[in-house]
């Protein structure tokens, strides 16, 4: 089984080109060809993902396991290093899972201009570049994993977007490459001042030791911007808004259960492990930050008239809670992250589907529009209460596992943070949680209690679809499965991250 | 006693590429005269043939490994001139690809065009080995002067007058400028070689005003050449009134000499007077990248903004001269610097060459390079569109196309220098490769989210050798974004083998 296991990742991140290519070959008239190409791409590499699953040791979660260790760039020492450790293996998971549905989703769903070939292409190909950054190690790699999900998110919002699609396209795309622009000048000077070498195993046994504390910091700080922007932290989150506003159903759903996890994931694999003694400094800075995300998050929230806006914004919520676990720089703080990024990942994910499939139906998003979903459509309508539910952090669904510890591991930040500072943050988040009850419970009031609209009472609503229902049984199985058993990704994350955070001296 | 000339003993070896390439001009005036008219197609054959024939002595000197030096010295066959004779032919092979059904359909001379190109690709050869101040300017003037009859092919089209006239008024003052500089260089040193003048001007600490004005007018008139800011007001113009694959060629081929008697003028005629160049060359480059892109930000026809993506790209290639003397010796010293550079030739080289032929394919239906003319074009030639999407966001810098790699060597350079004046340069750099991406993208936006201008909308026919071209281009922009090792050797063993 060696020989599977050397190529496992490999096929991991490239499977989804494979097909991608396929389809490029298939005339642009065979719909259902193109369909399931995609589908059967999406499926066997979450086959890939499940073998991986299956064969990880788990008693060694903190170490990287698949590892591919091969000469990519030899002028620049940079190496095709791939590996997966307890922190990548449910993110890379949720990727390859969250694609299949998307797929299913979009079986009766492709936005205006269709064209289903090209826009399955653009899921596959940023499969790829979301696969391949949960993967990478070796920064150089990562860069450019990171950076090839741009391409594909950029045209599937301008295409298929809605109607300010253009502008939310480039501003996505702007937003994202001026992070990743002083990001790279990170990992160069990381690689200069490291002992010439992009591999981040490496350059957390050394750089610290290496780089001078004033470097560090700056170097930090060019790490900070691209991953703060990904995340995205107020106050860089302005793109997010119109980005999800606008983008199709399945780019909202990818862009929110993946994409936003790039930057946090970056954090917890890159900028706190190789430079522990910067991201001491900047802690205090970007808990802060977290903080006020949560605020502004949910004040953004409860001004929207915009269903999916309203979603977007309680996504710039929920990633401050991620950051402020990531902050407090413990190891059960950034454990919490880790479950909020996936749970974020599944409930809003889910959310976004709710959201598309109302305006297939409603044609319209304004939540003065919209109202008597439970009569209308109840099925979807009490989907829609399970989501608001699970995202308002309900004890026994999976948002509750990545909020709470996230808020009490504030309590007690790491050695050298001030607890002060950290117990008001930890304040300040707890009442951002009383929000995002008020403003989930008031979007689910609205749409889907009461009676229909004058302008719809007389419309006939149809019921969910079988894709609808073949894509979002397994998300909310796994979010109630989460919410009920957490040790199940506590188990596996918790070894890695105290790897991680060991560079910090001893953690929490 | 009657004076005794003794013949300098020639390495026919070392001359084989220049040699190959001027049996095709005998045999492409043969052609032309041979022929009549319904034979003319043979003439782009001919030249084809001929500049791949001319790949051959190259990659077999490549294999024979061996540093050449003749006449002395003035002339060094080095993997240096290698690597660059090698991308000379390539990208003059692949304007040939892109000229032939321009060049037959437009009912202008074919002979004449291919002897000019082929021309000028000698002259560039001869660059890419000149190592003395005289063989240099030979290379500048035998590169040019077909250069300029080529930007004004299209006789009876005023912007094409326009154009050559341009280009070539302000290429002949360029190289006034540059001449008078060097025989200033040459008064102080006493020698034309380029050891000999570096060696003197490190010690001549004595005549620092001679010496000054000596660099600083070389390097203006290189500036001309490469068109950097505030040296660029020619290209737009000639650009957009030259034929379009003369267009590609001078943005890619003209360009890259320009870089390559640069590379030997700095690194060998003036190291040790970083003084002088260094702060010169990083007011160059920012400049150049800023305002390149600053203005290319408001065009509204692709080969403008071409023409000022390609100022902007030109900004990128002059940092590495910008901080190359504050590079340690241990990693590489100047080397590294040109390592970086011919990194980002190569691989600009592809990109453009390709953008170009994009644009060709566009216009045969289209007839306008205007980006309206784009709009849709993903509707009714989706391959083509891709192609363009490829092709402009390779040059943004987007990975995994070619160009983010190109980027990264020189961002690699810079930090590699270290100095504040070089990470301030980097971060230059950074925030206009994200300006840049905004035009890049308004190109493919065109392309792929607006509906197109006219209803009628056939499929666009691409002809056989426009096609082969495109996809040389694609292939190279595809491969190398994967792979940037194949390239990154290419650069790294692309050192200058005499070096004082």
């Amino acid at each position: 089984m060696d020989g599977l296991d050397d190529i496992a990742l490999t096929a991991a991140v490239f499977l989804p080109l494979v097909g991608a290519a396929a389809m490029m070959l298939t005339p642009r008239e065979h719909d259902t060809g193109h369909k399931v190409i995609a589908l059967l791409t999406t499926l066997v590499t979450l086959a890939v993902g499940v073998y991986l699953l299956v064969g990880f040791d788990y008693g060694r979660a903190d170490v990287l396991q698949f590892d591919v260790n091969t000469s990519w760039i030899d002028v620049i020492n940079s190496r095709y290093i791939l590996g997966v450790d307890g922190i990548s293996l449910p993110l890379l998971l949720l990727s390859m899972f969250v694609c299949v549905l998307v797929v299913i989703y979009s079986w009766n769903h492709f936005p205006e201009p269709h064209n289903p070939k090209a826009f399955l292409i653009l899921i596959l190909v940023l499969e790829t570049g979301m696969n391949g950054t949960f993967v990478a190690q070796d920064l150089i790699l990562f860069f450019v994993f990171f950076e090839v999900v741009l391409l594909p998110m950029y045209f599937m919002i301008g295409v298929w977007g809605g109607e300010q699609r253009q502008y939310a396209a480039i501003k996505f795309f702007l937003f994202t490459l001026f992070g990743s622009a002083l990001m790279i000048l990170s990992f160069l000077a990381l690689f200069f001042q490291g002992g010439q070498t992009f591999a981040i195993a490496d350059l957390v046994a050394v750089a610290s030791d290496n780089i001078p504390r004033s470097s560090q910091l700056l170097i930090f700080g060019g790490l900070f911007m691209g991953f703060a922007i990904k995340v995205p932290m107020f106050p860089f989150h302005t793109w997010l808004p119109d980005a999800h506003t606008q983008a199709p159903t399945q780019g909202s759903v990818i862009l929110a259960a993946i994409l936003l996890k790039l930057g946090t994931y970056g954090f917890v694999r890159i900028a706190i492990p190789i430079l522990p003694e910067a991201a001491m400094a900047w802690a205090p800075w970007i808990g802060g930050l977290a903080v006020i995300g949560i605020i502004y998050g949910a004040l953004g929230c409860l001004a929207q008239s915009d269903m999916k806006r309203l979603i977007a914004f309680s996504s710039v919520a929920h990633m401050g809670y991620v950051m402020l676990g990531i902050a407090t720089l413990t190891e059960f703080g950034i454990n919490a992250a880790v479950f909020g990024m996936v749970a974020h990942g599944l409930i809003t994910g889910m959310l976004f589907f709710v959201a598309g499939s109302v305006k297939d139906r409603f044609h319209t998003l304004e939540l003065s529009r919209l109202g008597g979903l439970l009569l209308q459509s109840p099925r979807m309508g009490w989907i829609l209460g399970f989501c608001a539910m699970a995202s308002l952090g309900l004890p026994g669904l999976a948002g509750f596992w990545g909020e709470f510890p996230a808020i009490l591991a504030a309590y007690n930040p790491a050695e050298g943070l001030s607890e002060v500072l950290f117990r008001t943050y930890m304040v300040v988040a707890a009442v951002g949680t009383v929000f995002a009850a008020g403003y989930l419970l008031w979007m689910f009031q609205r749409t889907a209690f009461g009676t229909p609209r004058e302008e719809f009472a007389q419309a006939r609503i149809p019921g969910m679809h079988w894709p609808e229902y073949v894509a979002w049984t397994p998300m909310l199985i796994l979010i109630v499965v989460l919410g009920l058993f957490p040790g199940l990704l506590f188990g596996l994350t918790t070894d890695a991250v105290g790897g991680a955070v060991a560079a910090l001296g001893g953690g929490s | 006693m009657p004076a005794v000339f003794d013949a300098p003993g020639i390495d026919y070896h070392a001359f084989a590429p220049e040699i190959v390439l001027v049996t095709t001009l005998v045999l492409l005036l043969f052609v032309d005269l041979v022929f009549e008219e319904r034979g003319r197609w043979a003439s782009s054959t001919v030249a084809g043939i001929g500049l791949l024939a001319a790949v051959v002595p190259v990659l077999t000197l490549a294999v024979d490994g061996a540093d050449r030096s003749l006449f002395a010295g003035a002339y060094a066959v080095d993997n240096f001139a290698l690597v660059l004779k090698a991308l000379f032919l390539v990208a003059g092979y692949v304007t040939v690809l892109i000229s032939t059904d321009y060049v037959a359909e437009g009912d202008y001379y074919e002979g004449e065009y291919y002897f000019m190109l082929v021309s000028s690709l000698l002259g560039m050869t001869v660059m890419a080995s000149a190592r003395d101040l005289v063989s240099i300017f030979v290379a500048l003037e035998l590169l040019s002067i077909p250069a300029y009859l080529l930007a004004g092919w299209r006789k009876r089209d005023l912007r094409g007058n326009e154009a050559s006239l341009k280009y070539y008024l302000l290429g002949v003052f360029a190289s006034a400028v540059m001449l008078y500089g060097m025989s200033l260089v040459f008064g102080v040193s006493g020698s034309t070689l380029l050891s000999d003048v570096g060696e003197a001007l490190s010690r001549g600490a004595e005549s620092q005003p001679l010496i000054t004005v000596g660099i600083v007018f070389i390097v203006v008139g290189f500036a001309f050449k490469v068109s950097a800011v505030p040296f660029h007001t020619w290209a737009p113009d000639t650009y957009q009134g030259a034929p379009t694959p003369i267009t590609a060629f001078l943005s890619v081929a003209s360009k890259a000499a320009g870089f390559v008697a640069l590379v030997q003028l700095v690194f060998i005629g003036f190291l040790g007077r970083e003084d002088v160049w260094a702060p010169m060359f990083w007011v160059l480059t920012a400049l150049t990248m800023t305002v390149g892109n600053l203005i290319a930000l408001r065009q509204t026809n692709v080969v403008r903004l071409l023409a000022y993506s390609s100022v902007a790209q030109a900004g990128f290639m002059l940092a590495p001269f910008a901080v190359a003397a504050d590079i340690p010796a241990d990693r590489g010293g100047v080397g590294a610097a040109t390592g970086a550079l011919v990194t980002y030739l190569l691989i600009y080289a592809g990109m453009n060459l390709g953008a170009f032929a994009v644009v060709m394919a566009v216009a045969r239906r289209t007839r306008s390079a205007e980006i309206d003319a784009f709009r849709g074009l993903f509707g009714y030639a989706p391959a083509l569109a891709v192609l363009m999407v490829i092709f402009v966001f390779a040059l943004a810098g987007i990975p995994p196309l070619a160009g983010w790699y190109a980027k990264l060597v020189v961002f690699k350079t810079l930090l590699d220098a270290g100095s504040v004046a070089a990470v301030t340069l980097a971060v230059v750099a950074a925030v206009n490769s994200v300006i840049a991406l905004f035009y890049y993208a308004s190109v493919a936006r065109a392309m792929v989210m607006e509906s197109p201008a006219d209803a009628g909308s056939g499929r666009v026919r691409v002809p056989a050798s426009l096609g082969a071209a495109l996809g040389i281009c694609a292939l190279a922009t595809l491969a190398f974004g994967a792979f940037p090792g194949l390239i990154a050797e290419l650069g790294d063993l692309a050192l200058l083998g005499v070096l004082p």
